[in-house]
């Protein structure tokens, strides 16, 4: 009986057999979990080990090469409107000619149709999510000329903006002072007690237990995913911290290089 | 007087148009791939004409868009199959169409009233001469130059275009994966994008050559990029500067008695230099001020 | 001489003998200059292709004609050596221009190269006709720098060509090593002490002569092709740098030859146009034609390889079915394997008669049977997916369907010595997840017992 009403909504996020790489490098191979709704989860793993991939794999920005993914139970496509992703700032071109409200404002053109305008109301929703991660002052500042943190809270405001179910983040802490820090861990509480869901990759293993519900372990695979306090072993860490199997990663290459998953497929 | 005046506001309008296009190429960092079109289209108008043995406006921007688009997606190929680095994919396509398009037009000089320097750089100083008259030659009315009315019309399909989809543009320059996550077909905007850039580079060709053509794509929209602060403001700057560099290039070359299209390139390029300067100035003396309050 | 002859007009065919006879003495001073040309821009533009600068011939050679414009305006001459001064200083202040505003404004590295590109030019064309509109002598023949006339040069400015070229290449040979450094690994190269300011203004310096010294020959606007498309298209022979560089020489050479031939067929032709036209030929050729790395070569290696994974996939299945028997019965009918393995019968038909031809199986009225060979071949492929089945399971958390698949594909290119350090990885190699026995390494066990 428990397991039927689990099942009855389906999960905000559900990979399948994922696999993904880069120009012939297996970066994702084969991962799969399932992500509960309403709690804070955790994508974590060493350097390079496909966790920057494996959100922008989940949210279809980068070409996939098995496996499927989806979202309360269907494509992206249909749920486009339900999620919302926040970049790591290093994809941004922050010479651009806009200011911080403008970029927020951005966080709507989701609903809008192609000749449409932000409406009335949706400069209200930019503006509730520029106040409520205290960015409200900066609005007319061009985003050329703001710190590490602020850049990180304007994102996250237009993220907020979009009024999504789902959550996508790339590294939201890395880099920014104590103030944005906290700033995030407020929007956190806030998001969860609407029963919203957040994925971020995180890259600080000290405070991953501390900021997040649920913690995925990857390390080109799947090692494990579940509550942090039954995921975080000893021996998980060590699966995922603790070097990587070779001879998985140079034959799945030489697979890729050879394109012998394409010969193979076409029996 | 007349023919100063159908000349100016030719010039203009070629200068507006391709500002604004060269903002969003600015933007984008596809100013390559727009010194690439501007070759390229030589070639679609050099076929269209031996192909329909016609000039008429709507072939020839037809022949050009085919081919601005075949360079952006050739180019993107070979980027792609051929594991060429991508600014080493555009010179590869766009110097042979070029060259074919050159070596079509030296073989076949007497159909075609292109020659090849006219190609390079236009001459807009006959653009007055070549007249439309609507309902035949005898007693039609002579309505303007041929090449007023094609930019006059790719001027407006531009400014349209950019007004309506003001927001996907702009969603789109500044952060293609949200514009993926959320849905739209970036590759639609790309490929949008290109075919506004072949249609300016065609309707300018005859008043001002494919190299000034990125001449004015390129550079008013960078003095804007220099100091706008939202995308409505670049726009309208880099107008601005391609209006004022027409004005003074004309100035210039009636003074020097030189060709007017090179004059009004010149003039936009003086114009980003001077802009760049006084850039540079109030940053040395901001620094300035900066240090003697400290010093204080 | 008959009257008639002489007002005949040479045959093309005519001419291009005269050509090869080198009865035009010039022909052959011309020749021997674009084959340097073509030699020295591809070689020198093959470093700028390495430093991911492929367009930076095209802005140097637009921004020469300034300088060409001025050098005749002040000095009234068109004397080779002065124009190619004047050429290499407004070069070099555009090759100076384009790094400049990168490092100290918003403006990126690709809109410089394009302000640099059109300002100059324009600057150039402005000039231009302003010395058309003068009352000078000399001034005609200025504007074939546009798209280059070989038939335009004099012996001078051959002479020029000639020197500066060699010059490019020596210096090239010469300062090989340090380019090479520096063009791989520029933080490297610091730290050993290397003054790689110093060499970077070199070779800026030989990029802009090779450029403004072809001018005349190629012109302005194509330039750009001759330093990028041999490099681009030797990149398709070899991945060793001075083999490319020899190659792109080559390919220079080639194209040289060629453009300056037609171009003396016809003389109203440009060059430029020709050689940009045979360069894209024999880069089009080393794509499609490369040996290794050429597409052709891709698509047929790709295909040998459907074909022996074709093969092993049935050998294996044969194994199965063998198995399935307790290794009594061995004939095996197509319909057989075809429940199996689902594989169209067209191709089935075709992999199992290659199979017999390489005599790994036999056919005969009673079915298909494994040879010897093709039972220590199946036996093999079969250790080697169980085995991978063994080692996903113990290893990754996937599931046994997930691991099937995996190693449906691995097998194949699982090596000899990859497959014992498996072994030495492994707790249980005797049985896969799904509990098949592993069948033993028989021909390892037998040189065992020998040793």
């Amino acid at each position: 009986m428990a397991n039927s009403s689990k099942h009855q909504t389906p999960p905000p996020v559900s990979v399948q057999n994922l696999s993904m790489r880069y120009h012939h490098k297996p970066v994702l191979t084969d991962v799969s979990f399932e992500v509960p709704e309403g709690k804070t989860i955790a994508i974590v793993g060493p350097n390079g080990a496909g966790k920057s991939t494996l959100l922008k794999g989940i949210m279809g920005l980068e070409p996939i090469m098995g496996g499927q993914v989806r979202f309360f139970g269907e494509p992206l496509a249909n749920k486009r409107l339900a999620t919302a992703y926040v970049p790591q700032r290093e994809e941004i071109d922050w010479d651009f000619p806009i200011n911080v409200f403008d970029v927020v404002l951005m966080g709507r053109h989701g609903q809008l149709k192609l000749w449409q305008r932000p409406s009335q109301i949706d400069r209200e929703i930019a503006e509730q999510a520029l106040k409520d991660l205290e960015m409200w002052d900066f609005k007319d500042r061009q985003i050329s000329e703001l710190s590490g943190g602020q850049q990180q809270r304007v994102f996250l405001a237009r993220a907020l903006a979009q009024k999504a179910s789902l959550y996508l983040m790339d590294e939201p802490f890395a880099g920014v002072d104590v103030a944005t820090e906290k700033a995030i861990i407020e929007l956190f509480k806030a998001l969860k007690s609407q029963g919203k869901t957040i994925i971020c990759v995180h890259h600080d293993l000290n405070t991953v237990g501390e900021y997040f519900d649920w913690i995925i372990l990857i390390n080109a695979r799947l090692v494990a995913a579940g509550p942090a306090e039954e995921v975080l072993t000893t021996e998980n860490l060590n699966k995922t911290y603790g070097g990587r199997l070779s001879l998985l990663n140079d034959l799945t290459e030489k697979m890729y290089r050879t394109q012998l998953n394409k010969a193979h497929d076409t029996d | 007087m007349i023919n100063d005046i159908w000349i100016l506001a030719t010039a203009s309008l070629v200068a507006a148009a391709c500002a604004l296009v060269g903002v969003f190429l600015i933007l984008r960092r596809q100013a390559l791939m727009g010194d690439a079109i501007s070759h390229s289209v030589l070639l679609g108008i050099v076929l269209a004409y031996l192909i329909t043995d016609s000039r008429a406006l709507p072939i020839m921007l037809g022949g050009a868009v085919i081919i601005g688009l075949l360079t952006a997606w050739l180019s993107d190929s070979l980027h792609r199959v051929g594991k060429l680095q991508s600014d080493a994919s555009i010179g590869i396509v766009f110097t042979l169409f070029f060259a074919i398009g050159v070596i079509l037009v030296s073989l076949y000089t007497g159909q075609i009233d292109l020659d090849q320097e006219c190609v390079l750089y236009g001459e807009i100083a006959f653009v007055p001469f070549d007249t439309i008259y609507i309902g035949g030659l005898e007693d039609g009315i002579e309505i303007g130059p041929r090449a007023f009315w094609a930019i006059a019309i790719v001027f407006t399909i531009v400014l349209i275009t950019i007004i309506l989809s003001f927001n996907r543009l702009q969603t789109v320059a500044f952060h293609p994966n949200l514009a993926l996550s959320l849905g739209i077909n970036i590759v639609f905007w790309h490929y949008l994008l290109m075919t506004l850039v072949s249609i300016t580079t065609v309707a300018s060709f005859d008043a001002v050559g494919a190299i000034l053509v990125v001449a004015l794509l390129v550079i008013p929209a960078s003095s804007a990029y220099l100091i706008a602060k939202s995308l409505k403001t670049m726009l309208w700057i880099a107008v601005a500067y391609s209006q004022v560099a027409v004005i003074i290039g004309y100035s210039l070359s009636y003074a020097l008695d030189s060709s007017i299209s090179a004059s009004i390139a010149v003039s936009a390029g003086l114009l980003l230099f001077i802009t760049i300067l006084i850039l540079e100035i109030q940053k040395r003396r901001r620094h300035r001020l900066i240090s003697q309050s400290e010093a204080a | 001489m008959d009257a008639f002859t002489l007002l005949a007009p040479p045959s093309t065919w005519q001419n291009w003998l005269a050509f090869w006879r080198f009865e035009d003495i010039n022909v052959l001073w011309v020749l021997m200059g674009s084959i340097l040309l073509g030699m020295s821009a591809s070689v020198i533009g093959g470093f700028a292709f390495l430093r991911k600068r492929s367009l930076i011939g095209d802005a140097l050679a637009h921004a020469a004609l300034p300088g060409v414009m001025m050098a005749f305006l002040l000095f009234q001459t068109r004397d080779p050596l002065i124009i190619f001064l004047g050429a290499l200083i407004s070069s070099f202040i555009g090759f100076f221009l384009i790094d400049w505003l990168p490092k100290n404004t918003k403006i990126k590295a690709d809109a410089a190269l394009a302000i640099t590109l059109s300002f100059f030019f324009a600057l150039g064309l402005m000039l231009l006709s302003y010395i058309q509109g003068l009352e000078v002598s000399n001034k005609s023949g200025l504007d074939k720098i546009l798209f280059g006339q070989a038939a335009a040069m004099t012996e001078g400015d051959i002479k020029l060509l000639a020197y500066v070229t060699v010059f490019i290449l020596v210096t090239v040979v010469l300062f090989f090593q340090k380019f090479r450094l520096i063009a791989f690994n520029q933080s490297y190269a610091r730290t050993i002490g290397l003054a790689v300011n110093r060499y970077e203004l070199l070779l800026a310096l030989l990029i802009v002569m090779a450029v403004v010294v072809g001018l005349q020959l190629v012109g302005v606007v194509l330039m750009a092709a001759i330093l990028l498309t041999p490099m681009a298209a030797a990149r398709f022979w070899s991945n060793q740098l001075p083999h490319t560089l020899i190659i792109a020489s080559l390919l220079g050479a080639i194209s040289a030859i060629i453009s300056t031939q037609i171009s003396y067929l016809a003389p109203a032709m440009p060059t430029g146009p020709w050689m940009v036209v045979s360069l894209s030929t024999l880069f089009i050729l080393s794509l499609l034609f490369a040996p290794q790395r050429g597409l052709l070569k891709r698509y047929s290696e790709y295909n040998q390889l459907r074909k022996k994974v074709a093969e092993e996939n049935i050998l294996r299945t044969l194994y199965k079915l063998l198995e399935r028997q307790n290794f009594t019965h061995n004939h095996f009918m197509q319909a057989d394997i075809q429940a199996m393995r689902s594989m169209p019968s067209s191709q089935l038909q075709s992999t199992l008669k290659l199979l017999c031809k390489k005599a790994l199986i036999t056919s005969s009225l009673q079915g298909f049977k494994l040879t010897d060979k093709g039972l220590e071949k199946a036996a093999q492929l079969t250790r080697r997916h169980r085995l991978w089945e063994n080692y996903l399971n113990e290893q990754a958390e996937l599931s046994p369907e997930q691991v099937h698949q995996q190693a449906e594909r691995i097998e194949h290119i699982l090596t000899e010595s990859q497959e014992a350090q498996l072994k030495l990885e492994l707790t249980n190699s005797q049985s896969d997840p799904h509990g098949n026995l592993i069948p033993d390494n028989t021909r390892s066990k037998k040189e065992a017992k020998l040793k």
